[in-house]
Order: structure tokens, then C-alpha cells, then sequence
């Protein structure tokens, strides 16, 4: 824009802008939709989540980032979903609530991830706005001479205590991790939640597993009477030192299966730091699903498809494997006939053409080979492949595939011929020349490997 | 089928001790290869359910563990269900496993972020019960690990296909350690079929069967898995019955 920015006089942006519209700001609106934003936020990507009046949002995201991808996949994703309803937004996953504070209000990137324990580095460079002071604070402080936080932080304490009061040794410390600042988690009445608070804390990791069986059955029993399954489970936990853990398991249906969630969650206890001990245990129902009763395997019912939802789910909030199944996808072109698709897809029992064979592995990137071979359409004679020479004995071939023009423009012309080749020690490859053979538009008639037969 | 050789008191005796071991609560059956060569040697006739089989490439085969893959996902397209294909290198090539017979819908890949995943996620799997059959692809295969992966097929009777897939050959000898696998074969690949015309014919392979609880090793050289998951010995099949390779052209 023409240099309007945020906090500028009305008068100077209408003597920037002709015929400028304005509006009045409802601070009472804008609140209320981000605390609309904040439970939205509850419900998708952690446990722990709290409004940061006047812009922001923040939420504790350990024990919750693995059933969006990652900490690199979930903030992406949530930028881009605010992206698609008009909203710039910036995101960043830091050590401690100051550190993502300052820096999501600083940077010019649209996401960053700070490794655990490098947030003396990354916000030294941030400017004094980002401590979270009074404005006179700041004005006071850029009059004494300071430009950035890391310039404060190497300031002793003494004199900027004295003059200052307690506020400036307090903001940098929760900045730096030296003083916990929890998050006060937003709650809204809808959601379905079960505690347990304990006259004495627990620390040990079967009181917990007992404790936490009990608190599944409770909710499901609270599921029941409403017909719900949940799809995120919360499970809060409050230390003697006020702070708060949360792990949230994912399923992917509804469940209201008591050992099923259980199993869940007892995956995940070892994941707990008890600290000092554990006051009180919450478990939430923080996204829930309709689910109806229905039949479960009997020995009367012949057991025909067996649900094993369960056991991707048990695996899935491990946040150590990707699941998933591949689908067809109609492309002639190898590495995009096949996509990944969620492993509870509806089946529809649609496969690849068996016509021509294709190999067990295929390379993701295929390899260049050096060969001697006649052109137009023999197969080479032999090839050299990782600095081994193997000669040809039997092949077939080519089978020519041509790029798809309407994908993207460097493929109007192009042609793979791809040609099955065997050694003498009976190796089978898979290999193509890129390009028909005679017009050089159609590629650079050079030779690639791109999988092995069995 | 009974082992060659053996009398039926001693197979009684087996039974027994099977029993008082307490591994077998249920009837154990086996999946047969449909070749009686091979089934034939087989204790029970087949690969048994509920345990674990291992499998791995000869020569390059050790690394690519092609030839390997489609022999074990000729034998999971046998099966019943679902099949858990647990991975970490995720360079499989779905519609060769089709072509074997084993449709996607069936199959669910758990892909590990790191090695050391592959086989908890292949225990979990074996677990669960009421699966067709459990891949798993991995470099080791430790005898501690690979008892929990047994006693866990044991308890639910799905049989667990592990395929071993080294990073370079000279790790390959680590094949020699033993397991508390069922039976452990190595599949490399051999010249394919001879054709009256120029071409590559039905693939080949020698699967070496090292190593079978309470049966001997042998050799066999078979022809591919067809479009059914089944394979042959090698001379009956130049026939070519149920290929789905073609012979255009070659040089």
C-alpha cells in the first residue's frame, strides 16, 4: 500500500489517500471473533489454546502437532486456511509464549519454526515492541539508547529495575524461558469434559494409567447419553507448579470404545513429564461426531470386513508413521499414476491398467545412464549404471509415453520411450530415453533408469 | 501333508508337545504355494499362519529387494483381509503389486519416519488380528525383536512376511544371524523364460529356502508371481498362461 500502516492519524492516511473509506474499530467485535477463531483453533490443532487480545492467538502445541504432519505442515496449513478466507496471517512455533509472540509480529516470513533452545538467537535482532512493555515503557527505553531486545537482555538488571520497576526483568525472562507463563486455556460449554482432582499428586505412570482408564470410561458413558463419538481426545494435565501438559489423540471415525481410547492415550503416557507431581486430570471430548449404535463383531455375524480403524488410529498417534493407501490416478505418466489417499478412503475397487508391465520400486528421481544404443527405437545394447557396465541381453520395448500437455507447458512435446531391459545375471530395469528418438523437441535423447523389475 | 519321512508317531508327538507348549490354541493352518515341490517340503504343507517368515534379495536383490517384494506380495494376495505394509523407504511401485493380484484397496502402507519404527509398527500390526497378512521392510532384525514379532503372530494368527532390504552389500551377511523366523528364504532374480521371439519372457527366480523349523532347505527356481499372487516351478510354465507381459520388439 501507499504507506498506511497501523497506528498512523486518520488525517495523515486521508491526505495519503484520496476518497479513503472509513470505518470505526469495534474493539467489542473484533474480540469476540477472535475468541470465535480461538475455539475454532481448539477443535483443530491443540489442546491448549488462548485468546491474545488484541490480534493473536496462542496455543500450546506439544503432544498436538503430529496429527497435522508436523510443526512445518500444521503451520503452513493453518496459514494457508486462514489465507483462503482473506486474513494475512503470521505463525511461529518458539520455546516460550514471548519468543513467538515478538517474532510472529516482526518477521516478514509467513511461518517459522524455532528449534528448542535457540531462542536467545533468533529474537535477539527483534525490536523492543515485541517485550510486550507499556508504550511510555518503550519510548523511555528508545530515548535511553536501546534498538532491540538482545541489546536490553545484555543490560544489567540493577539500574533498569531501579528505574523501571519489575516489568522489564519480568517480560524478558518469560521471553527467554526463565519464568513459566502458562496459557489460561479458553473453554467453551459445549464441550464435553471429564476431571478428576486428586487429594494427593501422582507421579507414577500406572496411577496415571489407572486414573486415565477411569477417566475414558466416565466420558464415553457422557458420550453415550448424547449419541456422540469423538474424533479429538484431550487429555489435560495439571501440575503441583501450575503448569499445564496436554496430549490430544486422534481417531479417524468417531469412537465412544472405551479400550479402544484407553489404548490410545496409554500409548502416549510415557510422553508425560510429571514434574513435582499431578493435582487433577482432564479429559475433553473436544471434537465430536454423531455415532450411532451399531452391530460389533459377534460369533454369530460372520466377520466379514474387519474394521481396522483402531489400529490406524493406535499407530497414527504414535506420530512416528504416515499411513495411508494408494489409489489410481488415470495418468499415463508413472510417478503420477499413483497418489496417497487416507487409508479409511471409501474402496471403490479401482486399479491400474494391467496391460504393460511395471516395475516393483520405482526411483522418485531417475538416474542417468549412459548407453549405447541405435536410435530410433532399439534398446540399447548396453548401458552403465552406477559405474558398472551390464550388457543387454534381452529387451522390450519401447513403450512410448507422452507428456501431458495439459499439466504444464514443458510437456507439449515431450515423449518418454520407456524399454524393458534384462542382463546377464538376469536383472530386469526399467529404463527410458527422453525423446522419440529423432526430433530433438521432443527431449534431450538422453537415457534415464526409473525402476527395477523383479 | 506330513514331512517326508516322518511317521505318524512322531507327528503325534509334535502335536502334543504344540500343545503343551500352549503356542497353539487354535487349529494352525498353513498357506499353501499351490506347487507341490514346494508345499512339499513344507512342514504342514505351506507357510504357517500365525508366524513369521523372512525373506531377502540375492546379489543386488539384497539392496532392491525387488524380486523379493513381489514374491512376498504374491504370497499376501493369497491371503485373506487386509494386508499392513510397513516401510520406511517408500520406493514401492503400487501397480506391480496389483499386477500380482494384491488390488490397493487392500493394501495400507504404515510408512515409518525412520528405520527403527518399521518394526514396532509391524508388532502393533501383528497384534491387531483379523489381518490378511503383515509386511514389514527393514534392514535389521534382531532375535529379541524378532521373538516379540513371533509369540505377537502367535497370539493373533497373522502371518508376518518380513522382508530384508540392507543399504549396502557388504551389510548383507548379517542374513546369517539367526531369528526365531518360521522360515527364512532368499529369492534372486534368474534370465527370464526364453522366447521364441525376441523379448523378455516370464520372469524367474531361485528361492533358496535356508532355513524351515523342523523341515530342510532346498532350492527352487520358479517362474513369477502371475496375476494371481501364485508362482510355479519354472518348467511347467513356458506356457505362459496367465502373463501379463508382452513381446513386441527387440533389438
Amino acid at each position: 500500500m501507499v504507506g498506511l500502516h497501523v497506528g498512523m492519524a486518520a488525517a495523515k492516511a486521508q491526505a495519503l489517500v484520496q476518497g479513503l473509506h472509513m470505518v470505526d474499530a469495534d474493539p467489542a467485535a473484533d474480540l469476540a471473533a477472535l475468541e470465535r477463531l480461538t475455539i475454532w483453533a481448539l477443535s483443530q490443532y491443540s489442546p491448549v489454546v488462548a485468546t491474545d487480545p488484541p490480534d493473536g492467538i496462542v496455543m500450546d502445541t506439544e503432544g498436538a502437532d503430529h496429527l497435522q504432519g508436523g510443526e512445518e505442515l500444521m503451520l503452513s496449513g493453518l496459514v494457508n486456511r486462514f489465507r483462503a478466507r482473506g486474513l494475512p496471517a503470521r505463525a511461529v512455533i518458539a520455546d516460550t509464549w514471548g519468543a513467538a509472540f515478538g517474532l510472529a509480529r516482526s518477521m516478514t516470513a509467513e511461518t517459522k519454526v524455532i528449534p528448542a533452545g535457540k531462542t536467545a538467537d533468533a529474537v535477539a535482532q527483534l525490536p523492543l515492541s515485541s517485550l510486550r512493555f507499556s508504550a511510555e515503557t518503550i519510548v523511555s527505553l528508545r530515548t535511553l539508547g536501546f534498538k532491540t531486545v538482545g541489546e536490553l537482555a545484555a543490560t544489567p538488571r540493577a539500574p533498569l529495575a531501579l528505574r523501571f520497576g519489575p516489568e522489564i526483568g519480568r517480560r524478558l525472562d518469560q521471553m527467554f524461558g526463565r519464568v513459566a507463563e502458562p496459557i489460561d486455556p479458553i473453554r467453551c460449554p459445549e464441550i464435553i469434559e471429564v476431571h478428576r482432582a486428586f487429594a494427593e499428586p501422582i507421579g507414577a505412570a500406572e496411577t496415571i494409567a489407572k486414573y486415565v482408564s477411569r477417566l475414558v470410561a466416565a466420558l464415553c458413558l457422557e458420550l453415550q447419553a448424547k449419541g456422540l463419538g469423538v474424533r479429538r481426545t484431550d487429555l489435560i494435565v495439571h501440575r503441583v507448579d501450575n503448569t499445564i501438559q496436554a496430549l490430544r489423540a486422534g481417531t479417524a471415525k468417531p469412537v465412544r470404545d472405551v479400550a479402544w481410547l484407553t489404548k490410545i492415550l496409554h500409548d502416549r503416557i510415557e510422553k508425560i513429564d510429571p514434574g513435582f507431581g499431578i493435582e487433577k486430570l482432564s479429559l475433553a471430548a473436544t471434537m465430536v461426531e454423531p455415532l450411532n449404535d451399531r452391530q460389533i463383531v459377534s460369533s454369530l455375524v460372520e466377520a466379514t470386513g474387519i474394521d481396522i480403524t483402531s489400529l490406524i488410529d493406535v499407530l497414527g498417534n504414535r506420530g512416528t508413521h504416515r499411513i495411508y493407501r494408494q489409489a489410481p490416478v488415470a495418468s499415463d505418466v508413472p510417478e503420477r499414476s499413483v497418489q496417497r489417499i487416507s487409508p479409511v478412503a471409501d474402496e471403490d475397487g479401482r486399479t491400474w491398467p494391467l496391460t504393460w508391465p511395471r516395475p516393483v520400486r520405482l526411483m522418485d528421481r531417475p538416474e542417468l545412464i549412459e548407453v549405447i544404443a541405435l536410435l530410433p527405437d532399439h534398446p540399447p545394447v548396453s548401458f552403465v549404471w552406477r559405474g558398472k557396465r551390464r550388457r543387454v541381453k534381452r529387451a522390450d520395448g519401447p513403450e512410448r509415453i507422452f507428456g501431458e500437455w495439459w499439466q504444464r507447458t514443458s510437456e507439449w512435446t515431450a515423449v518418454r520411450d520407456y524399454f524393458t531391459v534384462e542382463d546377464e545375471a538376469g536383472e530386469r530395469y526399467w529404463i527410458y530415453r527422453s525423446g522419440d528418438g529423432v526430433d530433438p523437441q521432443t527431449g534431450s535423447h538422453r537415457w534415464f533408469i526409473h525402476g527395477m523389475f523383479a | 501333508m506330513v514331512q517326508t519321512g516322518a511317521n505318524p508317531i512322531i507327528s503325534d508327538l509334535r502335536e502334543r508337545i504344540q500343545h503343551l507348549g500352549g503356542t497353539v490354541a487354535r487349529a494352525k493352518t498353513v498357506l499353501p504355494f499351490g506347487v507341490r515341490e514346494i508345499d512339499g517340503r513344507l512342514p504342514g504343507g505351506g507357510l504357517a499362519y500365525g508366524a513369521i517368515h523372512e525373506f531377502a534379495g540375492g546379489g543386488a536383490g539384497a539392496i532392491n529387494g525387488a524380486a523379493t517384494a513381489l514374491f512376498v506380495a504374491g504370497i499376501a494376495a493369497r491371503t485373506k483381509g487386509k494386508v499392513v505394509w510397513c516401510l520406511a523407504r517408500p520406493d514401492l511401485f503400487a501397480p506391480a503389486l496389483a499386477q500380482v493380484g494384491l488390488h490397493p484397496d487392500r493394501v495400507i502402507y504404515v510408512e515409518a519416519i525412520k528405520e527403527e519404527f518399521v518394526l514396532e509398527s509391524c508388532e502393533e500390526a501383528l497384534r491387531f488380528g483379523g489381518l490378511g497378512a503383515v509386511v514389514a521392510e527393514t534392514v535389521r532384525l534382531p532375535m529379541v525383536t524378532s521373538r516379540r514379532l513371533q509369540l505377537a503372530a502367535e497370539g493373533s494368527g497373522t502371518i508376518g512376511l518380513v522382508i530384508r532390504r540392507w543399504r549396502r552389500p557388504t551389510e548383507a551377511g548379517d542374513f546369517g544371524h539367526p531369528t526365531a523366523a518360521a522360515s527364512r528364504w532368499r529369492i534372486s532374480v534368474l534370465p527370464s523364460d526364453p522366447l521364441p521371439v525376441p523379448g523378455v519372457g516370464r520372469a524367474r527366480w531361485l528361492a533358496e529356502l535356508i532355513r524351515v523349523k523342523a523341515g530342510e532347505s532346498a532350492d527352487f527356481v520358479i517362474g513369477a508371481c502371475d496375476d494371481q499372487g501364485r508362482i510355479s516351478i519354472s518348467s511347467d510354465a513356458a506356457d505362459g498362461s496367465g502373463q501379463t507381459r508382452r513381446s513386441l520388439h527387440s533389438a
